[in-house]
């Protein structure tokens, strides 16, 4: 593995592949989840977290697993190190634990985390698969960040509301009231938010997309024609 | 066949293998984790009690003065549970309860409860549940108010068949959508109310106004 590929795994991760906007897996706590910023960012990181560690720790058992064995072994993992997290985040972020709620356990069946140790780390050493569930996560994450402050800013008109559950006490004084007076707008705060918030990031995206491209082909230079990226399911 | 017997056998091993590591590795963190829960869960509870029984009510240490509640089909409670009494100037003003709520739309649902003296709710509050996210949740305080549609409720003003929601002919609110959750709530405050009924001298008595701890 040199550079350029540890590179374009973080690439694939945050923007390319990104598992949030492009690959699409994963919906279930991105929709739920993303009420507020810190919320979203929560769940991300511990989606990310959970990635990084069953991608790299499942990577170097691989050989180990018998194929027709490696969906209940991958799950199994998965589940545990979730669970580690769960009896974490109750233990130290108690806050926060209530808040998450349901959707921690739920890190399990988000089909993004067995997704990413099917595709990759069944078939890549520790490092390079550590890294790829932690970029993937990191991708799920900054997803989930930006949909939360859209959604938090148009139904609440604050951001980082909560934020003392996470980083305690101190961080009380930290949310912004980012429109005064705001008397909400309930349903960027409802699932029907969380969808349309989805899908203009996914039009944004798909946007500046086409902008590379079509820069891309305008320069005199004449470049092989990149058949248009196709949405995956 | 021995062929497949050996290689069904291998990944039986192979299985059995993985999960007795998985469960290791759980069990080792459940017990790393275990005291720290139970810690932050009690903190978690003190500011609970702080928010239903109103400073007025108390002079004691509320948090001293504890009683072990058995275990009680009224209550919902499977375990030995605690019982916090407040007393102003050492006469029973309010004690609180724990109860369960078997039966939320996703299991139980563990509440608490200050009941005064006279059999009145001074308040209910959920400690715990797994209800849907954005759709039963809203008897968790922050995300809803509709839990203090409890504060002064009591079993003399209100009698059994009040003690429903709207829906089913009582007294009680609760959000189109998600009525199994309030329905239950308001079944295991009755039964709370009916168990102070029944032990309420009990509960104040057992063990006496304790003495003051030194500090």
């Amino acid at each position: 593995m040199n550079l350029q590929e540890y590179k374009d795994i973080l690439h694939n991760g945050l923007w390319k592949q990104n598992p949030g906007i492009v690959q699409l897996l994963g919906l279930c706590p991105l929709l739920a989840v993303s009420s507020t910023v810190v919320n979203g960012v929560s769940l991300g990181l511990a989606t990310a977290l959970v990635m990084a560690v069953s991608s790299g720790s499942i990577a170097p058992i691989r050989s180990y697993v018998p194929n027709e064995l490696r969906i209940p072994v991958f799950i199994l993992i998965i589940a545990v190190l979730v669970t580690v997290v769960q009896y974490l985040m109750n233990a130290y972020m108690y806050g926060l634990y209530v808040v998450l709620g349901i959707f921690i356990p739920l890190i399990v069946t988000n089909c993004i985390v067995l997704a990413r140790v099917e595709a990759f780390a069944s078939k890549n050493s520790a490092l390079p698969s550590a890294l790829d569930g932690f970029a993937m996560g990191l991708g799920l994450t900054a997803v989930l960040g930006v949909l939360g402050a859209m959604r938090e800013v148009l139904g609440k008109g604050t951001l980082f509301s909560g934020i003392d559950l996470a980083l305690g006490d101190m961080a009380q004084g930290w949310v912004l009231h980012v429109i005064p007076d705001y008397k909400g707008f309930l349903i960027a705060i409802l699932p029907p938010g969380a969808f349309i918030g989805l899908g203009l990031l996914i039009a944004g995206r798909n946007w500046l997309n086409l902008r590379a491209e079509q820069k891309a082909r305008s320069k005199p230079v004449p470049a092989p024609i990149v058949s248009p990226e196709a949405a995956q399911g | 066949m021995k062929r497949i017997a050996r290689s069904t056998l291998q990944t039986a091993v192979n299985l059995v293998f993985f999960s007795v590591l998985a469960t290791a590795v759980l069990a080792s963190t459940y017990f790393m984790t275990h005291d720290a829960i139970v810690k932050s869960e009690e903190a978690e509870k003190l500011k609970l009690i702080n928010q239903i029984v109103p400073s007025a009510l108390f002079d004691n240490d509320i948090i001293q003065d504890k009683l072990s509640v058995p275990a009680s089909e009224l209550l919902g409670t499977e375990d030995v549970t605690t019982a916090y009494r407040a007393r102003l100037k050492g006469e029973p003003s309010a004690v609180v309860l724990e109860s369960v709520a078997p039966d939320g739309y996703s299991g139980r649902i563990a509440l608490i409860l200050a009941v005064r003296a006279n059999g009145e709710l001074a308040g209910v509050r959920v400690v715990a549940h797994k209800e849907t996210p954005g759709l039963g949740d809203y008897i968790e305080l922050p995300k809803g108010t509709w839990i203090k549609g409890f504060d002064g409720k009591s079993r003399a003003i209100y009698k059994d068949a009040d003690w429903k929601v709207k829906k089913d002919g009582g007294q009680f609110d609760y959000m189109a959508g998600a009525t199994i959750t309030p329905r239950a709530i308001v079944k295991a405050a009755n039964k709370a109310l009916i168990y102070f009924g029944e032990n309420r001298d009990k509960l104040f008595v057992a063990n006496a106004p304790q003495k003051e701890t030194t500090k």
